[in-house]
């Protein structure tokens, strides 16, 4: 797989799709203002102790006790909802990407392998994988941070048990489609190792359907998460998500202060969305049954 | 003498690709008796398959018949409303497809497939309906047909599947039958035995057949005339006999000497030098040209279609009776 | 026919032996084992009393089985909160979510079918690319967002439509059902609607993809040069064709729809279980996670097993291939 001239034709078809250009414009131009959060935010979030209390459920455009402006309201808290936007962006890209690239690694090896060495290895990982699949993630997660407690780490560890089991049956799929052709028997006859074999020569055939599934991950990381938060399971008070900022917002809507809850929402709603569409281009793309 | 079955006059289909536009039939004008069995011969993209379809009206977007007439019965076919056409569909022409496994639906049985061909144009109650249906399997040769009635595709073998598909495609009585290509996914013994089928069917019930194919024995078993394609166009038509034993198109000659059946054993195979020019850049003049070993400045300018008797060629070369140009 | 399905029931029971031992030691053998059982708060001599009792003091092995032994009785342990047996308490609230679920289901692929089938048909059509993109909302956007978003526009903006509960309930076959009143529908809606857009979206994607492709087949293509109308074409090919992968679908939906209800039924303060499991993970009620996690992989097992089912009875195919 000559991959530059592969990637080159990739791009010019992918830009000739206007939406899925703006989708990944949007993507990138939240991950720029996440990850300079500290730098353009006018307050930091996470200090408990600059947070004054009559500054509490603010509407819009409020000029608070630090001296600026609260473009988007503050919440229960007192916190600018802006600035705890920002880091909740923040987190939540962290989060979803640290989890769906760990469950990328261990969900394709793992896949991989068993495709690999077959018989009874195979037959036991992917019965264990079939078994994990009929779950619905959402459980496994809630289970699990039930079980782990509130964290960072936590949270990424109950996302990542959650989501591997999709990768690893992608890649048992794709890899069980490479193991009978011939550059493997190939390599292994030279003799190259069977790690090498699997990681360097098998993996990087299988690319297509792993990326086209990361991509989907990824969005769904965010949205567990997300959702996590906002039950109370997920992240702590003290690194607020978006989801949490949500769920503290919510008792306030009803009676008709609604930034606290709508503001972290349409942003949490962007980035999923643009990812999807991305996502969506990506895999209309590689997929072989759509080549005109 | 009456009117023709059917007579084709100038058909151009295309297809607009992101490539360009694809010819896929420029200009294809001839005309089928009721119960004669003509076979339209041409390698893969040579566009005789879609000239099969666009009499159906069966072209798929983003391809669309351009130009031309269709005339079934005297009735035109082009421009014809749809829900007119599909009433003609099945009850005044049908088409046999290449792969009976993909036109049989895996998951209904073949009794409901034929009663749905069947009660599109007639109302009948089910049990006459199955009656019907049963009487064309016998027909087609399909033993025990009453029970096979309710059984599934994949209970068929393949040539009992193309059959099946032979059958609904007679439920109607339609007069003329297209045939693509439908002995060519099946084993050899049983490609015999369809075509020898297929003519004393027609023969019986005096059904039209236009006969696709890329293999030239096959058809020359069956058909009583020959047309022969080339990118698009017809290059040459003519009795099978006569275009078989003095072709007149040096492509036709190229076909014959290709066959394995007349080449000497341990010899290599004759073939044709070159390939056929993409649809969608044809060149100026004669499509052939290019691999024509009589080809000169002439063969620039398009060849129109010449008619001597009932034999008609479109070369400005044509071979003579000892096949020299 | 009859060997296919008990060779799936086994397989199923097996598996449920399997989810059963998994459970056990999860629960059971992850931290104290005896606050599974007790509240934290019981005293020195009731602890000392439940540990005979269920025989913690026993080898593992041991323990498994009268897990298992009392698991068959139907004794999953007294609920801390609510001070009741578990198994009554799930049974309480489970047709208050069964009645939400169902509703979302079913909702969603009789809507969501046709639609999508539809977009198959005509993709390039306005209708059609509205329809996918509303799709492609309905599946990325979280449900609690949306859960959000239709309180606020319908009941704080709008006013039309309650923000929570349960509605008016009938009883009928000795369970209280709230689709018998009108009220009830009033309450049922939104929750209903909420949880159903990922299930429609997802509905709506299958069917379109499904149709697409097999609108481009030879089977079409034939069934078209026998002269048979669009619409038979569409209702007794093509969906009978889709039909496979989106029962399919629906079946591993299902239980997916049953966990998303947890979300949806906390926004909503729908009384049903999965307000229960959230409420039991916040108050620590390990006798009750550990009976809805049974219930939920028994339901998941039940369902995988009426969807290799249906599978066989779909695709004429299939049977041949596991006899």
């Amino acid at each position: 797989m000559v991959l530059p001239e592969n990637l080159v034709r990739f791009w010019r078809d992918f830009t000739e799709n206007r939406v899925a250009v703006v989708a990944l414009a949007t993507v990138g131009l939240i991950v720029l203002l996440a990850l300079a959060a500290p730098l353009i935010a006018p307050q930091n979030p996470y200090d408990l102790a600059r947070l004054v209390l009559a500054d509490a459920r603010r509407p819009p455009g409020y000029i608070g006790a630090g001296g600026f402006t609260h473009w988007l309201g503050t919440d229960a808290q007192g916190r600018d909802l802006l600035s705890a936007i920002l880091y909740g962006l923040r987190i939540s890209i962290q989060v979803g990407l640290i989890a769906g690239v760990v469950a990328f690694i261990l969900g394709a090896s793992l896949g991989t392998m068993a495709a690999f060495f077959g018989g009874r290895t195979e037959a036991f990982i992917m019965r264990f994988i079939d078994l994990q699949l009929s779950f619905p993630a959402i459980l496994l997660a809630l289970v699990l941070a039930a079980l782990l407690g509130q964290g960072k780490w936590q949270i990424i560890a109950a996302l990542v048990t959650a989501q591997y089991a999709y990768f690893a049956r992608t890649a048992h799929g794709a890899a069980s489609a490479e193991r009978p052709k011939e550059y493997v028997a190939a390599a292994l006859s030279i003799p190259l190792p069977s790690s090498r074999v699997i990681f360097r020569h098998i993996l990087p055939n299988c690319m297509a359907p792993l990326i086209v599934v990361a991509t989907v991950q990824v969005a769904n990381s965010i949205a567990l998460e997300a959702t996590l938060s906002f039950l109370g399971l997920g992240l702590p008070v003290t690194e607020p998500s978006l989801g949490m900022l949500i769920a503290n917002g919510f008792q306030y809507m009803l009676s008709g202060r609604y930034w606290i809850s709508i503001y972290p929402g349409v942003a949490l709603i962007f980035l999923i969305v643009a990812i999807n569409l991305v996502g969506d281009q990506v895999r209309d793309q590689l997929n072989p049954r759509l080549q005109r | 003498m009456s009117q023709p079955l059917l007579e084709v006059r100038d058909l151009v289909t295309q297809f607009d690709t992101r490539a360009g536009v694809v010819k896929a039939v420029d200009g294809v004008s001839f005309s089928l008796n009721a119960g004669e069995i003509v076979g339209l011969v041409g390698e893969s993209g040579s566009g005789k398959s879609v000239t099969g379809f666009s009499i159906l009206g069966l072209v798929d977007p983003p391809g669309r018949i351009v130009s031309g007439s269709i005339r079934l019965e005297g009735q035109e076919l082009i421009g014809l409303e749809p829900s007119k056409l599909r009433s003609l569909r099945g009850r005044k022409m049908a088409m046999v497809f290449q792969d009976p496994t993909a036109t049989l639906n895996p998951l209904l049985t073949i009794g409901t497939q034929m009663r749905l061909a069947l009660t599109a144009h007639e109302r009948l109650s089910t049990a006459s309906a199955s009656a019907r249906c049963i009487g064309v399997l016998e027909q087609v040769g399909i033993p025990d047909a009453a029970r096979r009635l309710e059984a599934y595709p994949h209970q068929f073998s393949g040539g009992m599947r193309q059959r099946v598909a032979i059958a609904i495609a007679l439920l109607s009585h339609p007069a003329l039958i297209v045939c693509d290509e439908p002995t060519t996914a099946l084993d050899v013994s049983i490609q015999a035995q369809i075509l020898t089928e297929m003519k004393t069917l027609t023969a019986d019930l005096g059904t039209a057949l236009i006969w696709i194919s890329h293999d030239l024995a096959t058809v020359s078993s069956l058909a009583s005339r020959l047309l022969v394609m080339y990118a698009g166009r017809i290059i040459e038509e003519g009795p099978t006999a006569a275009v078989l034993r003095t072709p007149r198109h040096p492509y036709t000659q190229g076909l014959l000497n290709s066959l394995p059946s007349i080449a000497e054993p341990g010899a290599a195979l004759k073939q044709i030098p070159g390939t056929m020019p993409s649809l969608s850049r044809l060149p100026e003049g004669c499509a052939f040209a290019p691999r024509c070993g009589y080809a000169d400045a002439v063969c620039g300018f398009a060849p129109g279609m010449t008619h001597e008797g009932a034999r008609g060629f479109r070369c400005h070369h044509p071979l003579s009776r000892e096949g020299v140009a | 026919m009859l060997g296919f399905v008990i060779q799936r029931f086994l397989q199923a029971l097996v598996v449920m032996l399997i989810i059963s031992l998994l459970v056990f030691c999860g629960v059971y053998a992850v931290g104290n084992p005896i606050d599974v059982l007790l509240s934290p708060d019981a005293t020195q001599q009731i602890r000392e009393a439940t540990i005979k009792a269920y025989g913690f003091d026993q080898p593992l092995w041991r323990q498994y089985f009268d897990f298992l032994g009392r698991l068959g009785r139907g004794d999953f342990g007294r609920s801390f909160v609510f001070n009741m047996p578990v198994l009554e308490l799930i049974f309480s609230r489970l047709p208050a979510t069964l009645e939400l679920t169902l509703a979302a289901v079913i909702g969603a692929t009789v809507l969501g079918v046709p639609l999508g089938m539809y977009a198959g048909y005509r993709p390039d059509s306005l209708v059609s690319k509205t329809i996918m993109a509303v799709s492609i909302l309905g599946f990325s956007v979280p449900t609690f967002w949306i859960g959000l978003v239709l309180i606020f526009t319908f009941a704080v903006i709008l006013g039309v439509l309650p923000a929570g509960g349960r509605g008016e309930t009938m009883r009928l076959f000795g369970i209280e059902w709230s689709i018998l009143t009108a009220n009830g529908w009033k309450h049922l809606l939104l929750p209903a609607l909420n949880l159903s857009l990922f299930k429609f979206a997802m509905m709506v994607r299958l069917a379109r993809a499904g149709t697409r492709e097999i609108m481009l087949s030879d089977t079409v293509k034939f069934a078209r040069a026998a002269g048979i109308s669009e619409w038979t074409i569409l209702s007794r090919h093509v969906l009978r064709l889709i039909a496979v992968p989106i029962v399919t679908v629906f079946g591993l939906e299902f239980g997916a729809t049953l966990a998303f209800a947890v979300v949806t039924e906390t926004i909503f303060s729908w009384p049903g279980i999965g307000k229960l499991i959230i409420d039991s993970i916040s108050s620590l009620d390990r006798p009750v996670m550990v009976a809805y996690l049974m219930l939920v992989a028994f339901l998941f097992i039940a369902i995988n097993f009426l969807v290799d089912l249906a599978y066989a009875a779909l695709d004429p195919r299939v049977r041949v291939r596991s006899a």
